[in-house]
């Protein structure tokens, strides 16, 4: 590694530094302190993308009726709502919760290391994200009112103030999606490297857990997309400030190259949301139905595929956008391509289950719950794929149901399967079971209340970001599937207050954690719940052998943890 | 990198063969950054085939000025490796005077930018004096930040002998090269592609 | 409930049979997909569902021989995916890119937030003394091909024709020209599909399709010289 002469005198920080509160749980360098941070930090959002989204629902159902705790809602206001919902809900929510937290918890816990590889930078990456947390929190205060050109930003509705009326809102707004985006790539940085180099003896790459793979995946992806977005909003910003004209024709630019950066990245970043969530699932899938995860390489390349594939899918955003018209067959059999591969792993899933002994503890509903959610959300996608469908379809609630049955189900599905099933680890207490349950069944039904309605309001042609779909004779009819969703989405909302209460009762008065409550093969599992400062005491564990040996036939158990020595005839044999 | 997060070092007790953290790290910075380039160049080139009177605004760029900074940069990389090596081979003053060489490279480049932004403006061409302009400003622009940045790290081991070691030289001058070789991308694309001036 | 196609508003336009029988076709092949995928799964559950004394089978699945569950079905599935977008590239074809030969050509400008709707008038050019512009009406016979030109003085807009299932985004710096045939005379409405600004909510104009006498009176109205 690095040379003994480059090691400088080593800073000791985290929870036994003399810095005490402050070092241990605020500026703190651990790797599981700093994913509570980023749990925390999404949470707080997720709480504040949901009041937007009830304030649109309540607007959108009964559009000339002030909405209760909000008061009137002008077509401003709305367009406000419905950017900073989207934009809080992606980069706020999705990505602090299924990559900042699951990927900084676990990523050292599952390959066997003590912390990340840049302890400083991981500090730095929360830092700057509550940083770009604040620039956007400002936002909605500073005078014009926050960024109200939808969550995509297409200019030249956000290159010129004058076609928002919204001036430092969108400015604050780019820096906010600056900061976020250097927090991630720090993240990503620091989980590629720690994966490849921290592992501890015998983690063979053939041997870690999916959902680390996922992880990397989901990082590299981003690594590799975001580049050209920044460099496009670098050049929005300049046309807003100092009079640049990328994206104004009258100065010879082109409003369609901010769509072609935005979606280059924009698809490859819905799959950096999918895939840890997925690899959560692939976690829970074996644990609770003692099996291997079916097919294990076959996945990882299944994701390779898909990953690579998103790189050149991303002109189905544009079937109608005015670009050449040629190209949207070719990018149309690209997008409807990359549902083998996800049909590849959506299929492994379930034959994960088959002749299972399947346990439906709660992260096992929920990440039951992910799949089927996950699949129609999937299965509409298709819709949009066709080009020729998506003349009548895009830009519609079609639309909207499509990109909430899959991103909630990743982000809200996969997040309580994660959190579910790592709660006991990370908080060293067991989460309280009825409540977790009644909250399970109760987000599903009213999820799909909320948002299978859409479909159809979709299908009947109802535009997205409109303030008041009474102002629409063809959509009077169907005001009424408005007003279903509004209901659901309204008890959605309140049933997440059972999640709430049963998060802060089993925090502090729930039953105390064993180490591997779930009987589970991994080896965050082989630590106290919560694990000490630096995981491990002088020794790492060493490995022996791939993560879902479960009801191995040479084993008298139905589990084989990763790091316990082959005394099992055989148990080499038959692992990677 | 070596930094506890707890009563253990970080690498302590891995033995995973040749993979240096630091390096490794760096590896997918760069790779990341090329990205920001990559999108930046790749959108000018797609302009540049669809647009019309690009190559008589570019015309209007001093060449000579560009030449010169390109061999400053390239020559600043050489200091940087000499540097490394000296380094490498324990010669600690060596090493500083190189690396002190190439903070200097770095000065000289941007002192000449500077210069020649100045020109322009004078000579009325802002950003936002036409598409051409608004690339060629934000292009520049964005590489002399990294320009800048990079001084600054050079600065910052140049000014301490203890941070000074072998493996922090080794990733400065990784990033340098980076910032060396997006210029041997930008100048060709920027400055060699003028044909007549109106 | 089942049936999605009967929530679309009723048809007007040559083309927009073939839009909605795409939507149908991949209708039935996901709808197909969807209750196979649930079916097995909750099978799965109910027969694999834990039971004292039994323990679970140990396959991992590596082996082509156990993949091949899988990937029989991926194969199909991939077919299915090569199938859509084969019947989909002739209609995208007959909609976008092969526009039918017309003389009747309107310019549709979009600013926030109105069409203007510009007639080139009886001597079929655009910038003529007798060029006539109306706010937010289209107005247009049945049964003969009509292009629309786009042009947009502001920001992105997209006019959007539900009935007509016509959709193109409008971007400053392109001309794009759209093309439709309508099918039954009416009034139906013109809503602008892309977010533009405040008044993007109730941004709309009318499509008048005439019978083709009623057409004439209205050329009538217009353009009484001609
Ligand atoms: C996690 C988020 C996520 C995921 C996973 C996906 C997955 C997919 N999306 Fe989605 N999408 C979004 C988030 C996501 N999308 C968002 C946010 C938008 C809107 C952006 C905006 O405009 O604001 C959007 C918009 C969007 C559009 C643009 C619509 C428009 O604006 O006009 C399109 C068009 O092709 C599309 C397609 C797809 C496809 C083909 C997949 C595929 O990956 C799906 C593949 C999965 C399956 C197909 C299911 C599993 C397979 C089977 C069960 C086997 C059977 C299958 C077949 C026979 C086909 N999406
Ligand atoms: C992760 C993404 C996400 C999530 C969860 C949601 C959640 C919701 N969204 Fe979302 N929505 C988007 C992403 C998301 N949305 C995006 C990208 C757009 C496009 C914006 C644009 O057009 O510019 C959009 C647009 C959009 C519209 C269209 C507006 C328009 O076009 O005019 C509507 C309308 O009904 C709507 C409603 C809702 C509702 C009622 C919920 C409810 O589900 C909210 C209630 C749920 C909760 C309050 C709890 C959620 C909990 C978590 C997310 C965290 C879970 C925590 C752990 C697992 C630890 N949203
Ligand atoms: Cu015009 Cu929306
Ligand atoms: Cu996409």
């Amino acid at each position: 590694m690095n040379r003994p002469s480059s090691v400088p005198t080593p800073a000791t920080t985290g929870h036994d530094a003399p810095g005490g509160f402050w070092r241990t749980y605020v500026f703190s360098t651990d790797h599981k302190t700093i994913g509570k941070q980023y749990l925390g930090l999404g949470l707080f959002w997720a709480i504040a993308g949901g009041a937007l989204a009830y304030a649109m629902r309540w607007q959108l159902a009964w559009p000339d009726t002030a909405v209760p705790g909000w008061g009137e809602i002008g077509p401003e206001t709305y367009n406000v709502l419905v950017t900073m919902h989207g934009t809080i809900m992606v980069f706020f929510v999705a990505m602090p919760i299924l990559l900042g937290a699951f990927g900084n918890f676990l990523i050292p816990l599952m390959i066997g290391a003590r912390d990340m590889a840049f302890p400083r930078l991981n500090m730095l990456s929360v830092w700057t994200f509550a940083t770009a947390s604040l620039a956007l929190a400002a936002s909605f205060f500073v005078p014009g009112g926050a960024a109200a050109a939808g969550w995509t930003g297409y200019p030249p509705l956000s290159a010129r103030p004058e076609y928002t009326g919204v001036n430092w809102g969108l400015n604050l707004w780019l820096l906010a999606h600056a900061l976020e985006f250097a927090a991630f790539l720090m993240g990503g940085v620091n989980y590629l490297t720690t994966a490849l180099a921290l592992r501890a003896p015998g983690m063979t790459l053939l041997r870690l857990p999916l959902v680390v793979w996922q992880q990397l995946a989901a990082a590299t992806l981003f690594l590799l997309s975001v580049g050209p977005l920044i460099a496009g909003a670098v050049m929005l910003l300049l046309d807003r400030t100092i009079g640049t004209g990328f994206y104004l024709p009258e100065v010879g630019g082109d409003p369609l190259l901010w769509q072609h950066l935005f979606w280059f990245f924009g698809h490859p970043e819905v799959y950096v949301i999918l895939l840890p969530a997925m690899g959560v699932v692939m976690e829970i899938l074996p644990v609770f139905s003692r099996k291997p995860i079916f097919g294990y390489r076959w996945i990882l390349g299944a994701t390779g595929v898909a990953g690579a594939l998103s790189f050149v899918v991303w002109a189905h955003h544009m079937f109608v956008s005015g670009m050449d018209p040629r190209l949207a067959m070719p990018f149309s059999l690209t997008t409807i391509l990359i549902s083998v591969p996800f049909a590849y792993i959506v299929f492994a899933m379930m034959a994960t289950l088959w002749r299972g002994s399947i346990r439906l503890e709660v992260p096992m509903l929920w990440a039951l719950g992910f799949l089927a959610t996950f699949v129609v959300g999937g299965l509409t996608g298709i819709f949009n794929g066709s080009a020729p469908a998506d003349i009548y379809l895009s830009d519609t609630y079609f639309v909207v149901a499509h990109f909430h049955y899959t991103l909630f189900s990743a982000v809200v599905f996969g997040g309580f399967a994660g959190l579910s099933y790592w709660f006991p680890k990370m908080f060293g207490r067991l989460l309280d079971g009825p409540l977790a349950r009644l909250h399970f069944w109760l987000t599903l039904v009213f999820f799909n209340v909320t948002f299978f309605p859409l479909h159809y309001i979709g299908l009947a042609g109802m535009m997205r970001r409109i303030a008041n779909p009474l102002q629409y004779d063809f959509l009077a009819p169907h005001q009424w599937l408005n007003q279903v969703a509004t209901v659901g989405a309204m008890a959605l909302m309140a049933t997440q207050l059972l999640c709430v209460a049963n998060v802060l009762w089993s925090a502090l008065a729930g039953r105390r954690a064993p180490a591997n409550p779930w009987e589970a093969n991994t080896l965050e599992w082989t630590v106290p719940s919560p694990p000490p400062p630096s995981n491990w005491g002088p020794t790492l564990p060493t490995v022996y052998r791939a993560p879902y040996e479960y009801s191995h036939p040479d084993a008298g158990e139905d589990w084989l943890p990763q790091s316990a020595a082959p005394a099992v005839a055989g148990a080499r044999r038959t692992t990677p | 990198m070596t930094v506890r997060a707890g009563e253990y070092p970080v690498t302590a007790g891995h033995d995973v063969p040749g993979l240096a953290p630091g390096k490794l790290g760096m590896w997918w910075f760069l790779a990341s950054e090329i990205m920001v380039f990559g999108g930046l160049s790749g959108s000018y080139v797609v302009f540049r085939l669809g647009g019309v009177g690009w190559s008589a605004e570019a015309a209007h760029l001093q060449v000579t000025i560009g030449i010169v900074n390109t061999l400053v940069l390239l020559t600043s990389s050489l200091t940087v490796v000499q540097a490394y090596a000296a380094a490498e081979a324990g010669a600690r003053h060596a090493a500083r005077l190189f690396l002190g060489l190439t903070i200097l490279g770095g000065l000289l480049f941007l002192g000449f930018k500077a210069a020649e932004y100045a020109a322009e403006v004078r000579a009325g061409f802002t950003p936002g004096s036409g598409i051409f302009w608004s690339f060629y400003y934000t292009m520049t622009g964005l590489h002399a930040l990294h320009v800048v940045a990079g001084v600054a790290v050079n600065a910052v081991l140049f000014a301490s002998a203890r941070l000074c070691t072998p493996h922090r030289l080794e990733l400065a001058g990784l990033y340098w090269h980076f910032v060396d070789i997006v210029w041997i991308f930008l100048f060709p694309l920027l400055y060699l592609t003028g044909g007549q001036r109106p | 409930m089942l049936n999605w196609m009967r929530w679309l508003p009723e048809n007007v336009s040559t083309y927009g049979g073939d839009i909605d029988a795409i939507i149908a076709s991949i209708w039935s092949v996901t709808v197909a997909w969807f209750f196979l995928t649930f079916g097995v799964l909750g099978v799965f559950l109910w027969l694999y569902r834990r039971r004292p004394g039994r323990r679970a089978g140990y396959v991992p699945g590596e082996s082509l021989r156990q993949a091949a569950w899988i990937l029989v079905p991926v194969a199909v599935v991939l077919g299915l995916d090569l199938w859509i977008d084969f019947r989909g590239a002739p209609v995208w074809a007959r909609v976008k890119l092969d526009q039918p030969p017309t003389d009747l050509v309107v310019e549709v400008q979009a600013r926030q937030f109105n069409w203007d709707v510009v007639y080139p008038g009886p001597d079929g050019t655009f910038g003529t003394a007798d060029d006539r512009q109306l706010l937010n009406e289209i107005h247009v016979p049945v049964g003969k091909p009509v292009r629309l030109v786009l042009k947009s003085r502001d920001v992105i807009h997209s006019l959007f024709s539900p009935h007509l299932r016509l959709k193109q985004d409008i971007v400053p710096g392109r001309t794009v020209s759209v093309w439709f045939e309508a099918t039954r005379p009416g009034i139906y409405e013109l809503p602008c599909a892309e977010l533009c600004g405040f008044g993007h909510s109730g941004m709309k104009g009318w499509l008048h399709v005439h019978t083709p006498e009623a057409y004439r009176q209205w050329l009538k109205q217009q353009w009484p010289a001609a």
